[in-house]
């Protein structure tokens, strides 16, 4: 089954607000290798846990015609508006915003919009997935 | 701000992770995807062996650029006494900060269960706009002798204006 070029254009319903504790910002902080974890200000690359989440809908989705272990990550950046701090609570929307086929093969770009309680716009995530069809 | 060059390397830094550093990342972020912790599922789908998350090098290598923009975001606070970041510095939102990163994944990095795996990163000065107060960082991310982070691009705003 090739990729749906339907996809495109397709936005999934928000995430489940993701709660920003100073725990696990520390938590994350460390795992990147930060060198003050107890920095209030989330690592640039925090964003991908709200992502993540919004990406989970791509990956269940049935009617995408990939599997997710025909996903290869290509490219990833991260456009922030304001950094992430303790005490934020983050949704995520994502929406697939440009599939190029490549015979069964496809380049998928998905952006999540990350906005905070009051719905404003925190940071924009977007990213480059390669993906296999089956053949 | 008119201190810097480009071309100026700004930081640089050599990690070395181990297995227990993926699980560390995996727990961190929720990624748990197997590929980066059993041998047998790496190379079920073709991997030489266990590969560190992209995402994981993509966090680590910025974290240089990370603690340059601390630096400056305390140089910003006076008297000297109260450099820390919870007294006097600029809020979140203001003053020296980090507004755009983003990379290509150009090569796994596979991370040996006994000998774990270097990364080298250097960031240099790519860009600087005075008058917009940003400064664009590039990283050179390396293991071994290949690149693993293909434009990788920081985009630090904020900076002192200059005068123009």
């Amino acid at each position: 089954m090739p990729v749906n070029p339907d996809l495109q254009g397709r936005t999934y319903p928000p995430t489940v607000p993701v709660r920003v504790t100073a725990e696990r910002i520390a938590e994350f902080a460390a795992a990147v290798g930060a060198s003050d974890p107890s920095a209030r200000i989330a690592p640039p690359t925090f964003a991908i846990v709200v992502q993540q989440a919004a990406l989970d809908a791509l990956l269940e989705d049935p009617t995408t015609g990939f599997e997710i272990r025909n996903v290869v990550h290509g490219e990833q950046r991260f456009a922030h508006t304001r950094p992430i701090v303790a005490g934020d609570e983050l949704t995520g929307t994502m929406t697939v915003t440009s599939i190029r086929t490549l015979g069964a093969n496809a380049m998928l770009t998905a952006e999540t919009v990350i906005a905070d309680s009051a719905g404003a716009t925190v940071a924009t995530a977007t990213s480059m997935l390669l993906v296999g069809g089956e053949s | 701000m008119s201190a810097l060059a480009v071309g100026d390397v700004i930081a640089q830094r050599d990690v070395h992770l181990t297995r227990a550093s993926l699980l560390a990342y995996a727990d961190a972020s929720g990624d748990q995807n197997p590929i980066h912790q059993d041998d047998e599922v790496a190379v079920a789908v073709g991997l030489p062996g266990v590969i560190a998350h992209g995402m994981l090098t993509m966090g680590l290598a910025v974290q240089p650029v990370v603690d340059w923009v601390a630096s400056l975001r305390l140089e910003q606070t006076r008297p000297l006494s109260e450099r820390s970041e919870s007294k006097g510095a600029p809020p979140p939102e203001s003053g020296p900060r980090i507004t755009d990163y983003g990379v290509r994944f150009t090569r796994m990095v596979v991370v040996d269960a006994d000998a774990g795996a270097d990364v080298r990163i250097v960031a240099k000065v790519g860009a600087l706009d005075g008058a917009a107060g940003t400064a664009r960082i590039d990283l050179a991310v390396t293991s071994g002798d290949e690149t693993v982070l293909g434009k990788a691009q920081v985009v630090v705003s904020g900076l002192d204006a200059e005068a123009e």
